[in-house]
């Protein structure tokens, strides 16, 4: 049987910021069901790696494709019409919404449905069942008329997530989903990004070693803008450079 | 902040007490010691304020220089009469469209940016127009305006309805009034409303759920001045001229000023409440004193230190406390109840 090919591909990927060379020659590819980790030090090139994946930057060199085709220096608001998502380090909602309504407008209805003034999206029950189920699937449910701006710093992490799943992905991209979380919301979030991919294929950036090694399939280590090591987390562990550095040293306590 | 809740009725509890004061206003405008005028300048500038919030209060794009496309529709109006013959509706349909394509061009050259380079960019492109309507003598006037543009008669094939008199002209912006009304309730209760209101909120989150913001902003932008050129055209009508100081820094402030007194920021009737606070302290206050301005800014002043959210911001947090005091007594009467 032939292994099918990855799902989301990034070649020879490179990004500087003035003199400085951010990204160099970064090669990454993800295959569809799993859940992929990116990791290393603070500085290293892990957020502007995802930028640079998800559109929010144009690579100075390499390409990235998804699912065959190739999407470099997409917009972002293409890329999500791909089927790409992504959530925020730092949170990115509409606040002065309800949690429902995040996810309403964040939907491909609504978003195809501008042109149509007297479609009223609040009294649409079929839209309005469809984004309670995606807050279900994060643990949301009874909160729907919350405003977000009023949640725990914890649902809103979930509502980050929900917000980027309601778009109808194939692949979604955190962007350290633990940030700010305690033990207890780190648990959570664990068993919710296991139930998620059985969905979506999943990348996660994450300072949080145990967190990526408990969950993710397969781990890129950045550090100094290049892939320096790469494997599955027992790989990881028991790799040479890992193991001496700070990381290995975090993956140890 | 503004945002649009719960079902949306075509027509809402609010928007007929609207209309009713709107239609009967010249029944008894005498009597409170108004004139037909005055309503007329209030209603044309309700529907600039009613369109620039759609900028302003719904989108969060600050505009200073709004008054380029009040101007250019009034210009656009006089012109079409002047050299076209073009009779008031075709006339307020030039004007809308004159709004339109000044509003649009601009809009191609700030719907990319954000914040302070937004605001920066609309007082240059204002600053430029208003240039132009002073420098462009042959085609403006220059300085002395566009004179001499009577008011036509609205032609209905088989009847004329004349808009010589106040009171017929009146009706006709009032009617306009309830149109654009409509129309910008149900804009801001349908999908394209809850998208720009998303981008104020999250500008790099509407992205990045897949809408084209540049798009969202120049659409809101252009409509937003294809309703300050209807309302310049109207003005126009009114006055029987155009004038170059409507597109100057100061006039662009003031429509600001209006929708953010009157609470834009929180209600769709914000607008209103400001422009009718502005017109009535003109003519009240302007009856006292020739500084009224000044107190004018005084009280604008006031009202942003003590009720940031202008007027309708004061009003809802009043209707709260009384709901919250009538909660809270019942609870008590329920406890001695018990």
């Amino acid at each position: 049987m032939t292994e099918s090919p990855p799902l989301f591909v990034a070649e020879h990927l490179h990004k500087r910021f003035g003199d400085q060379v951010v990204l160099e020659d970064i090669n990454l590819s993800f295959n569809a069901g799993s859940i992929s980790g990116i990791m290393g030090p603070n500085g290293a090139g892990k957020s502007t790696c995802f930028n640079v994946l998800t559109g929010m930057y144009r690579p100075d060199g390499g390409s990235v494709f998804f699912d065959g085709e190739d999407v470099t220096g997409l917009a972002p608001e293409r890329i999500v019409e791909k089927g790409i998502s992504r959530s925020f380090q730092i949170m990115n909602l509409f606040d002065e919404f309800t949690a429902l309504e995040n996810i309403m407008v964040a939907t491909n209805r609504v978003r195809h449905g501008l042109h149509r003034p007297f479609w009223d999206i609040r009294a649409d029950s079929e839209i309005s069942h469809k984004a309670a189920e995606v807050l279900a699937m994060v643990g949301l449910t009874g909160l729907e008329n919350s405003l977000a701006s009023d949640m725990s710093y914890g649902q809103r992490r979930a509502l980050e997530i929900a917000v980027s799943l309601a778009t109808e992905p194939r692949i979604v991209f955190l962007d350290e989903p633990t940030q700010g979380l305690g033990a207890d919301g780190r648990a959570n979030l664990a068993d919710l990004i296991g139930t998620l991919q059985e969905k979506f294929t999943l990348v996660i950036i994450e300072h949080d070693m145990q967190f990526l090694f408990r969950l993710a399939n397969r781990i890129s280590v950045i550090h100094w803008g290049q892939i320096i090591a790469e494997g599955t987390p027992d790989e990881l562990k028991a790799n040479e450079w890992v193991r001496t550095s700070e990381l290995g040293k975090m993956t140890t306590c | 902040m503004l945002t649009t809740k719960g079902k949306a009725p075509i027509v809402s509890r609010q928007m007929l007490v609207f209309f009713a004061i709107l239609l009967s206003y010249p029944l008894w405008a005498d009597a409170a010691g108004l004139y037909e005028y005055l309503g007329i300048e209030i209603v044309i500038f309700i529907i600039y304020a009613l369109g620039f919030n759609l900028l302003l209060g719904y989108t969060g794009l600050p505009s200073f220089g709004h008054g380029a496309y009040f101007g250019v529709g009034a210009y656009g109006y006089g012109l079409a009469q002047l050299y076209l013959d073009a009779g008031f509706i075709p006339g307020l349909l030039l004007a809308m469209l004159a709004g339109t394509v000044a509003s649009g061009l601009v809009a191609l050259f700030l719907s990319h940016r954000r914040g302070i380079y937004f605001a920066l960019m609309t007082i240059a492109f204002g600053q430029v127009f208003w240039f132009l309507a002073i420098k462009l003598r042959g085609l403006t006037g220059g300085e002395d305006g566009l004179l001499n543009i009577f008011r036509p008669d609205i032609d209905f094939g088989l009847f004329q309805i004349s808009l010589k008199s106040n009171f017929a002209f009146y009706y006709a912006v009032a009617l306009i009034a309830v149109l654009v009304t409509l129309l910008l309730w149900r804009l801001v209760h349908s999908p394209f409303g809850m998208a720009i209101q998303a981008v104020r909120m999250n500008e790099t989150r509407a992205r990045f759920v897949g809408y084209q913001v540049w798009w969202i902003k120049w659409t809101v932008f252009t409509l937003s001045g294809a309703i300050a050129g209807l309302a310049g055209g109207l003005l126009n009508v009114a006055q029987e001229s155009a004038f170059p100081d409507t597109m100057s820094l100061h006039a662009s402030g003031l429509i600001v000023m209006m929708v953010l007194i009157g609470g834009g920021f929180v209600s769709f009737w914000g607008p209103v409440v400001g422009v009718i606070v502005y017109y009535l302290a003109r003519d009240l206050l302007g009856s006292i004193t020739e500084a009224w301005l000044l107190w004018y800014g005084l009280l604008f002043m006031a009202v942003m230190m003590f009720s940031p959210e202008g007027f309708a911001g004061g009003w809802g947090k009043l209707v709260a406390w009384v709901r919250r005091r009538k909660q809270g007594e019942v609870l008590m009467g329920g406890a001695q109840n018990d």
